[in-house]
Formats: structure tokens, sequence, C-alpha cells
């Protein structure tokens, strides 16, 4: 089977509604169900990857967000999956996030090399 | 020699322009003898809602009839009226029913990124169009 990289360029898209990334779920499905897929995280997305996520306390009048998204821990159980996760260096320095703060297990890529990481993959997703 | 395109789309209708652009690439691979194959993920299963109806402009002044007002689900409906044979139309389970979107016109089927995987592995290249 072709290898995938699965770009998530958009984060924080619809992540309290659906209480996770929906692009993040998907790539978990897929690698279920056999799919080589890898991750690359791209703009805002690169913050997925700092520990400490929580966004619990949200409510609409007396209606509680009860599972709330952790975006982290979303990250960390797809590393644990064997789902390779990158993500783009100088979107974390824009951020201003300093790289201690994130998951262990996870890759700094620069622009510069993603033509590289593209070509190692059959196919590219960007989302 | 016929190839098989699937593509995901990903906006809701009345939104992004992307969806236009994403029925006519469908509609362009269909007639040139390709085959087709759509998974609607999140809010592009309200793509092809049965209730989806048109209105009057009243700014223009006019009714639903003079304004003939476009739906998604007449445009898809047309696609399958074209070239039904060719395309194949899967809305994802979960994402249709946390929008009540269970309602659709004939011809999309329920299903799930298992579908998805079968099909982009038989596809000669998958076509992925996120919302932004």
């Amino acid at each position: 089977m072709t290898s995938v990289l699965s770009v998530v360029s958009t984060g924080y898209r619809a992540t309290i509604e659906e209480q996770d990334d929906t692009i993040l779920w998907f790539t978990a499905m897929c690698s279920s169900a056999g799919v080589d897929v890898s991750v690359l995280l791209e703009g805002n997305a690169v913050n997925y990857l700092v520990t400490g996520h929580d966004v619990g306390g949200l409510r609409f009048g007396e209606l509680e967000v009860e599972h709330p998204p952790v975006l982290d821990r979303d990250v960390a159980d797809l590393v644990a999956k064997g789902v390779k996760i990158h993500y783009i260096r100088e979107d974390l320095d824009a951020l201003g996030v300093a790289e201690d703060r994130l998951l262990d297990g996870v890759t700094p890529v620069k622009r510069a090399e993603l033509p590289v990481l593209f070509s190692n993959h059959g196919q590219i997703w960007r989302w | 020699m016929t190839k098989t395109l699937t593509m995901v789309l990903m906006d809701p209708p009345y939104e992004t322009e992307t969806t236009t652009t994403a029925l006519r690439i469908a509609d362009a691979a269909m007639g040139k003898d390709h085959r087709v194959q759509v998974f609607a993920y999140e809010g592009a299963v309200n793509l092809t809602m049965a209730e989806q109806a048109p209105h009057p402009n009243p700014v223009k002044g006019t009714s639903v009839e003079e304004e003939s007002h476009p739906t998604t689900k007449d445009w898809i409906e047309a696609l399958y009226a074209a070239h039904g044979d060719q395309l194949d139309w899967i809305n994802c389970g979960l994402c249709v029913d946390e929008r009540g979107a269970g309602r659709t016109i004939h011809g999309p089927r329920r299903g799930g990124p298992g579908d998805f995987v079968s099909w982009m592995e038989a596809s000669d290249q998958t076509l992925v169009i996120p919302t932004r």
C-alpha cells in the first residue's frame, strides 16, 4: 500500500464541537485500517504538540462541554500507534513556542526540507 | 483509458467556492469517461440533503421561479443523471448523525473511513479538498 502524508494545515478547526481534530481522528481511523500514514502539522496546528492542553470548563448556560478536546493527548496516542508526527519548525518559532514544551516522539522539519519529506510519500493529503 | 478518481470534500454548501470547483472537476472527469468516487466528510454531508429548497431574492425582487436558485443537491442529482454509472458518493455516517443530515437525495450512501481507504487503494489518484 502507498504511504500517505496527511498535512494538517488548519489548526483548531471545529475542535470544540468535535471534541478532537477531525483530521487527527481520520488519520487514526486510516492507521487502524492499515494505511501507512504520517502526519505533518503546519501553521497553528503545530501548537497541538504543546503539552498541558486544557480547555475544560467551557459551558453555554448550564450546559457544560463534558469532554473537551485534549489535542496533545490525541497526538501522543497517534505516536503510540506508530504514526510518525512531523511539524514545521518555522511555524513553531512563529508562535514563540520553545521545543522543550513539546511532547516526545515528534520530528521537526524545516520548510526547505518539505520536498524531500513529500517525495518520501506516495500521496499527500493536505487538509 | 478509464481511470478512477477519489475525491474528499469537506466544505458545507453555501460557504465557499471550492464545492463548485470540486463538482466541476467531477463532472469534467466523468465527461471524459473516468469514474469518480466522492467521500463527503464533515460539513460536506450537507451537500446532498434532500430538503434543500430554492428561495426568492428580495434584493433583486425576484420570485422563486425567476430566481431559479441553485442547490447543491440539485447539482449532484444532475451529476447522477448525466453520469450515474460513473459516480459513487459516500457520506461519512458519523458526520451525518451529528448534523441530522440523514435525508439525502437518491444516490449517496452512508459509509466511513474504511470505505475511503478501500477507494484510495483502488484509485488512480486521490484528491483532498478540505475546508479552511
